[in-house]
């Protein structure tokens, strides 16, 4: 009746998760109760669960990262105090079977969870911005994506509560994730939940691929496209080239699973280098994706806080496209030690050392741009300058690592660990928070507080180093990486210095946090009335903060790179342009129906409650269908409400 | 703040900011006592940059030009960028600025070529170093090549030795300066071998044979452990790595010839259920061909199968019950 | 949806380098499909592949060359291919506003290809029954997958199909019913060029 499912499911027996989860539940409880009692339900519904607004969905994905960033850190702390204590004969507080969940759903959370929704979120706000368009291409369907991704995110949550998570790492490699090796539902959590969110990120490419190439302003040609757009680009498009493979891949490993298949196993002829293959095949690309659009922040930032515009805006954009190419012939480096002989090796390991040629080169711009600039320190810039250093360092322990005969001695230890570490805070995490530093005062009309954020900027930079650069030298000594116990004392230290380095960074996530309640309570002091806070060069800035739903009132035409810089050079046009009513859509009730059976056919799934299953998929193709016949989708916004809106706006923010 | 349509670009926006210079210079001071304190902490040489082997001696080395040649770019770029931040602050009146939005052919050509040529250097080097360090590839030495079978299982090591008819588990007792040519394989899920004194580690996998090639250059007692995560076990899942002078290992092996039971099909039963913290343990005699027959029943999935052995490597795909008998293949 | 897009001339400069502002609605949301039709192709390249490193591991079970009856596949083949050509037919009476024509043509089309699946079911019900399963060998998971998905995309074309025909009788030949037939159209073509793959891969160098 209810497959797999029972009572024993619930961790009783465990105080850790089930206290945790306790606590979390009370929390929600509580924002659920407080949002009743004050009737905000209706304005919830109205303005963000069922938007399709690009700048709403946008926040949404913003706000799961940074709410899922706080899960993915309490498993790194937990893993950092186990080994700190865990040395010679002690056994620290967390047994194998724990531990072996923590480090899996800590990658899986921080890639899928928090890396992907900062950075998908950051896109989806800023993009049709800086294009000058009223929002991506097929807006329902953005929030459809939205809502799959926080279906995964509440799957890998509920296994905390309800079974166990996978203890198979976050790659999921066979044989050990095959049905022989995890029978319980643990590796079901982790597919299910991935292959959910992966398809909301699929589309999310398909989005964004259409939007950037086939809706832009009047008279923006490519080579006038902002940077980020650009980047953006290059990421969306490795999306659509990438996660079909994890798909593909997935569902061969929960057909192994599931029908008893063998493509991975052991026996009747089953190839689990294969598995390593196709994953990393999509595993490579991941990682720029996540990357390329935080360089694109970063060229922003560096470009409006020096004054000056990028350094050769198309030597950039070529290395976008050269490292999204790139990104593609590299992925064997990930499993050197698999024994694919020299030639291949070696072939492998040359691409792999190729890429840094057009990131060099982007670093190089970088340099460049703040050279004879006008540097304005604010979080956002600071956050660039630890970047350029942080990063710089984990790409060359990278192509070190990308030396086969120095990998064959650094592979899966704690340096592997150190370096990607390196180059995922370094970069993603910094570029992730400066492009939220950065973008903040145009999605709610109010800068952040800076000393809050500098503060915050710091723990993240201390603690990265105090918490990982340990890590490479303990690699150099001979630790392998997902220890629960240690047995060398003499590692002990440099385990202690990292644990110090996680509590700094774990301040720095508490100065966030404060940012943003200081940031809120203190907001008429910071009030954006301009629309335009950094003196900004693109097209994002031209819009009152926060934009209304449609952006512009008028699509602009554009003439130059840094399309606004242009505009204000030139000055205000003498007359006022006329309006014209615009077509908005409606929103849609869709995404979350959708994401609602999703989650409960994910769950039956999971748990192998078929009934359920088959309900649960009639139930979301009948919602879909119904969805696809019904009319009226689009709303008029009448040529009168926006001139109003328009003279408001004008009428504010004069010199004083 | 100041209203974009009334045209005036260049005036600062929040002259606030030009005074909130002063924290970024504290901030590169206090690197070199983060390094130094870790550093000091891990005074003891061990692991890769304690090689005891010529395989991991030059992948120390590899490891070092490496480095020291992507600090000739890496070491300037992290001081002009501080450099830069610093000096072309706002604040700073002799700074001098410029509002060119910058397509300059001879610094391009420049900004790209510095990574290219590192690059072609290093991929050289990549070229050269795969080949002369493949795992494959045998070690010249004097002495003949000591033959290691490998079985990872969940969570211990099984050695065989096939030429001298002894196993151990969890123990490797190898001769100085002899090449050791290792034959690997895995009962179970992945696992990787790796002693990282002695260089190289190599995936173990089901059904599949991996190639090793090691040599010790002086005594010692190395660690070893598994580098790929293989379940509950793994973090007990060591082993040591003894280099004994070739004297001594004869004695050895006369020694485990002499006590100890024997690794019949009963006892590799027994040793192939799952066990954790397995303490060191040798074995008298080992059934000849037990390597392949693991290989065979692990891609079967049957128990192992009965004698007469098959010859040969695994093969993915060959399962023990239809496979014709294989021609003996040398070696 | 539809994003407001005004007329407008483009610059002279912007001209040919996608300067001309945004695209209308046809143009994206056909551009946006093919997008993602070429993210399913990937997503087949996967399976592609594992069955070419798979396609030899019969661990001692039946092969390709035992099992495939080419006479079958040819004429699934064919039924599929001429489904091609019949929704082309029914794409252009569309075009040209002839809803009888256009569902005369559909309905051949969706015969066509519920023909194929029929076919291909029973072509796998025999191999299951025969002991040749997907969990027999490595060889035949990669097989009925590979293969499976095709046939799942064509059963997901059909729901398609019908749905689309309920639309535009329901609604007549408006512009999104069209630009959703036009979706239709580029998917049931991609996935004869999948099937090409698949008869060529699988098929006939699996039955030599």
């Amino acid at each position: 009746m209810l497959g797999r499912l029972s009572w024993a499911a619930i961790p009783l027996d465990q105080p850790l998760p089930l206290y945790s989860m306790g606590v979390v539940g009370l929390v929600i409880l509580a924002v659920l109760v407080l949002v009743t009692v004050k009737g905000w339900w209706p304005y919830l519904w109205r303005e963000w669960i069922t938007s399709v607004d690009h700048k709403r969905i946008g926040v949404m994905y913003v706000i799961l990262g940074l709410v899922m960033l706080l899960r993915g850190y309490s498993d790194a702390i937990m893993m950092r105090t186990q080994q700190a204590i865990a040395i010679g004969d002690a056994q620290g507080y967390l047994p194998p079977d724990h531990y072996d969940q923590i480090f899996s759903a800590h990658g899986t959370i921080m890639i899928f969870f928090v890396a992907m929704p900062l950075v998908i979120g950051l896109m989806n706000f800023a993009v049709p911005l800086q294009l000058g368009v009223r929002d991506v291409a097929f807006p329902t369907l953005n929030s459809v994506s939205f809502w799959l991704t926080a279906t995964g995110a509440l799957l890998v949550n509920l296994s905390l509560v309800i079974g166990a998570f996978s203890r198979a790492t976050w790659w999921g490699y066979p044989p050990l994730s095959e049905i022989a090796y995890s029978p319980d539902e643990g590796v079901d959590y982790y597919l299910w939940s991935l292959q959910i969110s992966g398809i909301g990120t699929l589309l999310t490419g398909v989005n964004f691929v259409t939007t950037i190439l086939k809706l832009r302003a009047p008279g923006m040609t490519y080579m006038r496209m902002p940077v980020f757009c650009w980047t953006a680009l290059a990421a969306n498009m490795l999306i659509v080239a990438a996660f079909p493979v994890l798909t593909a891949t997935f569902v061969m490993l929960l057909l192994d699973r599931y029908l008893g298949m063998h493509f991975f196993t052991n026996d009747l002829g089953g190839n689990q280098m294969m598995y390593a293959s196709l994953f990393w095949t999509w595993g490579h690309p991941e990682v720029y994706i996540l990357i390329l659009p935080c360089f694109g922040v970063f060229s922003e930032v560096a470009a409006t806080f020096s004054g000056k515009g990028l350094f050769s805006y198309r030597s950039m954009v070529w290395a976008t496209l050269g490292i999204c190419i790139l990104s593609f012939m590299v992925w064997l480096h990930h499993f050197f030690t698999m024994g694919a002989g020299a030639d291949v090796n070696a072939i492998f390991g040359i691409m792999s050392a190729i890429i840094a040629v057009p990131t060099g080169a982007k670093v190089f711009n970088w340099l460049f741009t703040l050279f004879r600039g006008r540097i304005v320190f604010t979080t956002p810039v600071l956050y660039l300058i630890g970047f350029m250093v942080t990063f710089v360092i984990g790409g060359l322990t990278g192509v070190l690592l990308a030396v086969p005969p120095v990998n064959f001695e650094l592979h899966n230890s704690a340096f592997l660990v150190a370096h990607f570490h390196n180059v995922i805070i370094g970069g993603v995490v910094y570029g992730a928070l400066a492009g939220y530093n950065y973008w903040f005062p145009k999605a709610f009309g109010f800068t952040l507080d800076d000393r809050w954020g500098k503060a915050s900027f710091w723990c993240w930079l201390i603690g990265f180093y105090l918490a990982f650069f340990p890590l490479y030298q303990l690699g150099l000594m001979g630790m392998t990486r997902r220890l629960q116990h240690i047995a060398d004392p003499s590692w002990q230290p440099l385990l202690l210095v990292a644990e110090a380095g996680a509590i700094v960074i774990f301040l720095g996530i508490l100065c966030q946090i404060a940012q943003l309640y200081v940031s809120i309570r203190t907001r008429e002091e910071r009030r954006d009335l301009t629309g335009d806070p950094w003196n900004g060069r693109t097209l994002e800035w031209a819009t009152p903060s926060p934009p209304p739903a449609y952006n512009f009132a008028v699509l602009p035409r554009v003439e130059t790179i840094d399309a606004f810089s242009n505009m204000k050079r030139r000055g205000q046009p003498p007359v006022e342009p006329s309006y014209e009513p615009i077509e908005m859509p409606r929103n849609s009730p869709i995404g979350i129906v959708n994401a609602f059976f999703a989650t409960v056919v994910g769950f039956a799934l999971i748990w192998h409650i078929w009934w359920i299953v088959i309900l649960g998929l009639l139930a979301a193709a009948v919602g879909i269908l119904a969805f696809g016949w019904s009319e009226n989708r689009e709303r008029e916004v009448p040529a009168s409400e926006i001139a109003r809106r328009e003279r408001a706006r004008l009428g504010l923010g004069r010199p004083a | 703040m100041q209203d974009w349509r009334y045209g005036t670009p260049d005036a600062p926006h929040h002259p606030a900011w030009n005074a909130r210079h002063g924290t970024r210079r504290s901030g590169w001071r206090r690197w070199p006592s983060v390094c130094a304190a870790a550093l000091l902490a891990s005074c003891q040489q061990a692991g890769v940059l304690d090689p005891q082997g010529p395989i991991a001696s030059q992948e120390q080395l590899l490891l070092i030009n490496s480095t020291a040649i992507m600090l000739v770019v890496v070491v300037p770029v992290i001081l002009a960028t501080l450099g830069f931040a610093w000096w072309y602050r706002a604040s700073n009146a002799r700074a001098s600025r410029s509002t060119d939005e910058g397509y300059e052919g001879r610094i391009e050509f420049v900004v790209w070529s510095i990574p290219a040529l590192i690059v072609i250097l290093l991929g050289g080097v990549i070229w050269i170093g795969a080949h002369q360090l493949d795992p494959r590839a045998p070690i010249p030495g004097k002495a003949d090549p000591l033959r290691v079978e490998v079985v990872a299982l969940d969570w211990k090591w099984l050695f065989i030795y096939p030429d001298l008819g002894i196993a151990t588990v969890n123990q490797l007792v190898l001769p100085v300066g002899t090449p050791v040519n290792f034959r690997l394989t895995s009962a179970t899920v992945m696992n990787s071998f790796f002693v990282p004194q002695l260089g190289s580690q190599i995936y173990t996998m089901g059904g599949m044979t991996t190639h090793l090639n090691l040599m010790a250059d002086a005594p010692g007692e190395y660690p070893g452990f598994s580098a790929m995560f293989s379940g509950d076990g793994f973090s007990d899942m060591r082993f040591t790595a003894k280099a004994v002078p070739a004297g001594d290992f004869d004695s050895w092996v006369a020694q485990v010839r002499g006590t100890g039971s024997a690794l019949d099909d009963a006892g590799y039963a027994e040793l192939a259920k799952p066990s954790e913290a397995v303490p060191p343990k040798t074995y008298r005699s080992v059934e000849p061909n037990l390597f392949e027959r693991i290989i065979d029943q692990t891609v079967s999935g049957s128990p192992l199968p009965d004698p007469p052995p098959h010859a040969g490597e695994g093969r993915v795909g060959a399962g023990a019950a239809w496979c014709p008998p294989i021609q003996q293949a040398g070696g | 949806m539809t994003i407001a897009t005004l007329d407008f001339v483009p610059t002279e400069l912007a001209r040919g380098r996608g300067g001309g502002g945004p695209a209308p609605t046809r143009i994206v949301v056909a551009y946006g499909f093919w997008i993602f039709l070429l993210s399913d192709f990937v997503l087949f390249s996967g399976l592609f592949a594992a069955y070419a490193v798979l396609s030899g591991n019969t661990a001692g079970g039946p092969t390709g060359s035992e099992l495939f009856n080419l006479r079958s596949v040819f004429i699934e083949t064919m039924c599929l291919l001429f489904s091609s050509y019949t929704c082309g037919l029914g794409a252009l009476s569309a075009e040209r506003r002839q809803p009888g024509r256009f569902l005369v043509f559909n309905a051949l089309t969706f015969a066509l290809g519920a023909a194929f699946l029929i076919i291909e079911s029973t072509e796998f019900a025999g191999m299951v029954s025969k002991g040749a399963g997907p969990s027999r060998s490595a060889f035949l998971s990669g097989f009925f997958t590979l293969v499976g998905t095709h046939g799942v995309h064509v059963t997901g074309g059909l729901i398609f199909l019908v749905y689309m025909m309920a639309q535009a009788i329901a609604k007549g030949l408006r512009p999104h019913v069209l630009r959703r037939l036009l979706c239709f159209s580029l998917f049931w073509h991609a996935l004869d060029i999948v099937w090409v793959g698949v008869f060529m891969l699988v098929y006939l160098m699996g039955a030599r």
